[in-house]
């Protein structure tokens, strides 16, 4: 899960990381209320959405004075910011964040994240920070530094000394930098954070350091016991059908193409998605239909690709391991019943009491066309969907 | 002869009497495995599907002889599980559960350290040697016992390689599992498979996220007295950047974790590619040479 980089600063805050004094707006008035006490000669305010490039889209701006730094504020709120990370609507700015502006002496990169080779967290630094990192990794791969943490391990004082000496600093600086390094990976294991991501990590005027800009991202699967990490998830950050998907327990992900997909297991259900490419259609989103599957579950989840109005045409694959095709089945022609087909539905089923399965779907009444292979399956929906 | 799960295996089930523990004991009890207990905290002493009940791992342990263990234990006390089994030194854990906190495998990872047991997964469908047994939730009607050996990240595409095996059938199928932090890796599968007498040839099943199966490549570039074909699939060709698809580890955050550079890693390696999952079974004759 990924949370706003006010948030993030806000949890970073309460574990000693020096971030710069700021609070977040929904409504421009609001504005107001802080400038009486954030009280400083430039602020910056700062969309919050869950996309980085938001400086070239016009969600960062530095102000001078009240009167700018209302009219900006009002100006970002409801604003689309459009990013090579966005789709291509963009998303709408609903909270701004203002904050002091440093002098910035240099801007240094910091990151943590699980290295999945060891099993451990990785630590990531570089000198040049303030910049697209994955440019800096592929034209000067020597600015890079990684440091593993043993599986489970604690960052230790000398390893954060490293950190310090390969950031090239000293002095003040080196104490400040230190301090903040060893209190954000102390975050990250607390908070059982899957990346922390300070770009830039700033050295200020006074030779202090600072958490500039942030990204965190939590463990999903953890977030049962976060909870004040998991009260942070802002839902206008994520598509509504995903949003309705994660409500029925479904691994649902919103994709471009317009072939609606239910398959049972992350594996098979990219493997479809990749089939379907291969035959020259395109998926309109990754469904793992996860777990036990009730024929209330799956009713669920193909109504959620049933509505989705980029669907032209569904396939379903399903291969019953844990699923057993007959509740498949049973929960399809309900789903039917319900929505009233009309869109072309291929149905693969293979695995566990697949006749009685195959045998529900034929006797339905509905125009599902159940195959054999999921090879067939691919051919005849991309097939459909290109005729309609 | 097989890998992992042989006809010596004692296995138990920690989790038991939970639903998930109790549906697939039934199929692994079906499939003739040989499950000596279950481990239940609390409910040690009771009977279960007509075998014996423990409250912990080290008494399953002294009363039954077993030496594998399946784990059906919910993600808040999996990890925990595991460890339990590791200290009771089991040769063989394979947790099935989905959704542990990558933080509680790390400390797994920790304590397993030197270590002789076996971890497989988590989140993963299991291990399966066809004729001999299963841990987990590999649907065994669909296994023929043979000599290719199955090693995948994913579940139901592992399900999708046994079927299309089926006239040269498998050794053993192991499922690795989804997760990011887990125990058995492309690698270990590999040099099991390698060094099994009965297996003649490799199928690994891959998926973008991670670089796993860029080490299984390296490994199998090493090799030279010893070799045996492999055939592989990557899933996720199709799958967008910085998007989690339904595995926790199936996510592409850089481009070594990207599906081609999986597949093109593996074809400099020697192995069979396939684009598709549908002809798997026709990569790995071909990298056989049977038709």
């Amino acid at each position: 899960m990924d949370i706003h980089e006010y948030q993030a600063k806000q949890l970073l805050s309460k574990y000693g990381v020096s971030i710069p004094p700021g609070e977040v707006v929904y409504q421009t008035h609001e504005a107001e209320n802080i400038l009486s006490w954030l009280n400083e000669d430039k602020i910056i305010v700062k969309a919050q959405v869950h996309a980085g490039g938001r400086g070239k889209a016009g969600g960062v701006k530095v102000c001078e004075g009240d009167d700018q730094v209302i009219k900006t504020v009002d100006e970002m709120i409801g604003m689309k910011i459009i990013t090579p990370q966005t789709s291509a609507e963009g998303k709408t700015v609903r909270r701004v964040y203002l904050e002091k502006a440093y002098k910035i002496e240099k801007e240094l990169y910091f990151c943590i994240t699980v290295d999945r080779e060891t099993g451990g967290n990785t630590i990531i630094t570089s000198k040049k920070g303030g910049v697209n990192i994955e440019e800096v990794a592929e034209k000067n791969p020597e600015d890079i530094h990684k440091l593993n943490i043993a599986p489970g391990g604690d960052l230790l004082t000398h390893h954060a000394r490293t950190i310090v000496y390969n950031l090239g600093l000293k002095g003040k600086t080196a104490k400040s930098a230190q301090k903040n390094i060893l209190s954000i990976y102390k975050a990250f294991t607390s908070l059982d954070a899957a990346l922390i991501e300070v770009n830039p990590f700033a050295v200020i005027d006074s030779g202090e350091t600072l958490v500039l800009d942030c990204k965190a991202s939590f463990d999903d699967n953890a977030l049962y016991r976060q909870r004040q990490v998991a009260e942070m998830k802002d839902e206008n950050e994520y598509d509504p059908l995903e949003l309705e998907a994660a409500r029925h327990d479904l691994n649902y992900v919103k994709l471009d193409g317009n072939i609606g997909l239910m398959v049972n297991g992350a594996g098979l259900s990219m493997a479809t998605m990749d089939i379907i490419k291969y035959y020259g259609g395109e998926a309109a989103n990754f469904m793992d239909v996860a777990g036990a599957a009730t024929p209330e579950r799956v009713a669920a989840a193909f109504k959620l690709i049933y509505k989705d109005p980029d669907v032209k045409g569904i396939l379903i694959n399903i291969f019953g391991g844990m699923m057993r095709c007959n509740d498949i089945a049973e929960g399809l022609v309900n789903a039917s019943k319900e929505v009233g087909l009309n869109k072309p539905l291929v149905v693969r089923l293979e695995g566990t009491n697949v006749e009685m399965g195959m045998d529900i779907l034929k006797n339905s009444g509905f125009p599902i066309k159940p195959v054999d292979t999921m090879e067939e399956a691919a051919k005849n929906v991309v097939e459909m969907v290109k005729g309609e | 002869m097989a890998v992992l799960l042989t006809k010596e295996s004692k296995v138990i089930c920690q989790g038991f009497t939970g639903a998930q523990g109790t549906f697939h004991s039934e199929r692994a009890i079906e499939y003739n495995t040989n499950i000596v207990g279950g481990v239940t905290p609390e409910k040690g002493g009771t009977e279960h599907l007509k075998i014996p009940v423990f409250n912990t791992v080290a008494e399953a342990k002294k009363k039954t002889g077993c030496n594998a263990s399946g784990v059906f234990v919910p993600p808040p006390f999996a990890a925990d599980a595991i460890l339990e089994a590791v200290e009771a030194e089991l040769d063989l854990v394979v947790c099935i559960t989905d959704g542990i906190p990558t933080s509680d495998m790390q400390r797994v990872r920790r304590e397993m350290k030197g270590s002789k047991t076996r971890l497989v997964g988590p989140n993963c469908p299991g291990v399966l040697t066809p004729g001999v047994g299963k841990i987990g939730i590999i649907p065994g009607h669909i296994c023929k016992p043979g000599r290719i050996g199955v090693v995948s990240r994913s579940g139901t595409l592992s399900y999708e390689s046994a079927v299309q095996t089926a006239e040269l059938g498998q050794s053993t199928i192991i499922g690795i599992g989804g997760d990011p932090v887990n125990g058995t890796n492309f690698v270990d599968a590999l040099e099991l498979f390698l060094d099994d007498p009965d297996t003649d040839g490799i199928v690994l099943i891959g998926e973008i996220g991670g670089t796993a199966e860029i080490d299984g490549a390296d490994f199998i570039k090493s090799w030279n007295k010893t070799k045996k074909p492999v055939a592989a699939f990557v899933a996720g060709a199709a799958a967008p950047k910085g998007r989690k698809l339904g595995h926790a580890g199936a996510i592409v955050n850089s481009g070594a974790e990207t599906a081609d550079a999986k597949k093109e890693a593996l074809r400099s390696a020697g192995v069979e590619v396939s684009d598709t999952i549908t002809r798997i079974g026709d990569a790995m004759r071909k990298a056989m040479g049977v038709k």
